[in-house]
């Protein structure tokens, strides 16, 4: 970070056309660095984490390793899928880090020495910590699933992973002639965004009563009960009669294997159920880089002291987000950025040898039902030595409203994305 | 009188950059008030349809967060957040908020 600081500063300088030795000045200003921290992963939980250990401590050197330029958020991807906003829409770049000092490095970690504290980059790099934060996000666990490898989510996406995917879904559902069955296939749990595949069937909804209103959609889920579920099943009667029809798992929903070049998945105990578009998304396990660390646990998820996120594992390595076991809170966004706050309070408070405050966590998730129809879910969280994270108040959107509240609800849906994003990208 | 200038400038940028370190105390506030930035914008200050809650009065926050948590104030979200939070914790996000400008 300091090498930014100096940067914009000699910027600075030049333009007073100063002739005087910068290197003098700037050894006379700066500090030294309170910690090494490296995190791993830009989503919301490393790019959050990064932003607030910045603004507890700017004498942090903080390095924040992401491999793409430009990160496209999971939240409102539906919205792309259903033609309500584009990839652009959904977008956010790193240049708001970088402006602060934060050390932006576009790279892929292969290796973390838990040992030696060093990560290892793709671009050959090592770099040295005094505190690693990991928010690697999810993987597939396609070693589950019959039938259907990673390189066939060309045919069938996931788009559980926001960009290409995203777009080849989007395509396939406008290619797809009227009349035709989409099927959605939301995985066991635990997974990310817990309302996100019910948003999607609905959103899915909106855009062929739209373009195509023969069409159906068939939800082939894994579990027998799903996020919000009263209320979604409330809004598709309500918007969408007839062309949505639910299968719990222990009813035929579950699948047990896939033909993907015929587009077709076999339930567990039932039928056979071909789509012109398929949208099977796979079991999830934390992101790669948490296995490689050894991070892990059997299920594919990380253990940690949910107070301060730091591995049960390993010393000196945090695991936020998606990828962590972090008590009753969902693996979501908005959760990871709460969970990035939290993380970044307790390494700084360690590093300056003090008991961190009591920690405070948060969730809120809107889903949109139609372009004028949201829901919320939301809770708070306090931390105990028995109980881990644990919910002290929340709740969701009351059934039966009247559609002005669905609507005034469909517009903080908007605000919360403005607000979550700048947030934790901003 | 422009060195005079050029030199007041260099003061200025040396200052800005000395003045960009800090290090902030990290209370049970700033940990309460954390995480309602997420919906009302880093330090309150919200970019679309959510309300800023930044630079209002503590008593005006405390008073919403208590009436939302009684079900005396209509909302949609906030009743339910507020059902989150004890009396003590209001009041520290309160004053935590009115603090900022």
């Amino acid at each position: 970070m300091k090498t930014l600081n100096r940067r914009k500063f000699i910027k600075l300088l030049a333009g007073t056309g100063a002739g005087v030795s910068m290197s003098g000045l700037i050894a006379a200003c700066g500090k030294p660095s309170s910690g090494r921290v490296v995190i791993v992963g830009g989503g919301f939980g490393g790019s959050t984490c990064a932003k607030y250990l910045h603004r507890f401590d700017s004498n942090l050197d903080i390095t924040l390793i992401e491999p793409s330029t430009r990160f496209l958020t999971c939240p409102f991807s539906n919205l792309v899928i259903s033609g309500m906003k584009t990839l652009e829409d959904i977008s956010h770049d790193y240049g708001a880090q970088t402006d602060r000092g934060v050390n932006v490095v576009h790279a892929r970690v292969v290796d973390v020495d838990a040992a030696s504290k060093k990560v290892k980059l793709d671009n050959g790099k090592e770099l040295e910590y005094d505190r690693l934060v990991l928010s690697p996000g999810i993987d597939f666990k396609w070693e589950e699933v019959n039938g259907m490898e990673a390189a066939d989510a060309e045919i069938i996406p996931h788009a559980w992973q926001a960009g290409n995917q995203t777009t080849l879904l989007r395509n396939q559902l406008e290619a797809m002639d009227d009349g035709g069955v989409v099927i959605v296939a939301p995985p066991k749990n635990p997974f990310r965004c817990p309302p996100g595949p019910y948003e999607r069937v609905s959103l899915i909804a909106h855009y062929l009563k739209q373009h195509k209103p023969k069409s159906k959609i068939l939800v082939l889920d894994a579990k027998d009960k799903f996020s919000k579920q009263a209320l979604f099943m409330q809004g598709w009667q309500k918007l969408y009669p007839g062309m949505v029809e639910w299968v719990a798992g222990s009813e035929g929903g579950r699948i047990g294997e896939i033909d993907v070049a015929k587009r077709t998945l076999y339930a567990e105990f039932g039928d056979a159920h071909k789509g012109d578009v398929v949208n099977f998304i796979p079991p999830h396990k934390a992101g790669m880089i948490a296995h490689q660390a050894g991070l892990t646990n059997n299920d594919g998820w990380c253990f940690v002291d949910q107070r301060t996120f730091e591995s049960r594992v390993h010393k000196g390595i945090h695991v936020i987000g998606d990828a962590s076991i972090a008590g009753a809170m969902p693996k979501s966004g908005f959760a990871a950025n709460s969970q990035g706050k939290v993380c970044a309070a307790a390494i700084v408070s360690s590093l300056r040898g003090k008991e961190m405050p009591e920690p405070s966590y948060v969730n809120t998730c809107y889903s949109l039902v139609g372009p004028d129809y949201g829901i919320s879910v939301a809770a708070v969280y306090r931390y105990s030595e028995d109980k881990g994270i644990y919910s002290t108040g929340g709740g969701v959107s009351p059934l039966d409203e009247d559609a002005d509240y669905r609507q005034q609800e469909a517009r903080y849906a908007r605000g919360w994305y403005d607000s979550i994003t700048m947030d934790s990208f901003g | 009188m422009r060195r005079l200038l050029r030199a007041n400038l260099i003061l200025l940028a040396a200052f800005a950059f000395a003045s960009e370190v800090q290090a902030s105390e990290i209370t049970r506030a700033v940990m309460l008030s954390n995480s309602c930035a997420a919906c009302h914008g880093t330090d309150g200050n919200s970019p679309g349809a959510m309300p800023s809650i930044n630079g209002k009065s503590a008593q005006f926050i405390s008073r919403a967060l208590l009436e939302f948590r009684e079900g005396k104030r209509e909302a949609t979200v906030m009743g339910r957040h507020a059902s989150g939070y004890s009396d003590d914790e209001i009041q520290l996000i309160a004053d935590y908020f009115s603090t900022l400008p």
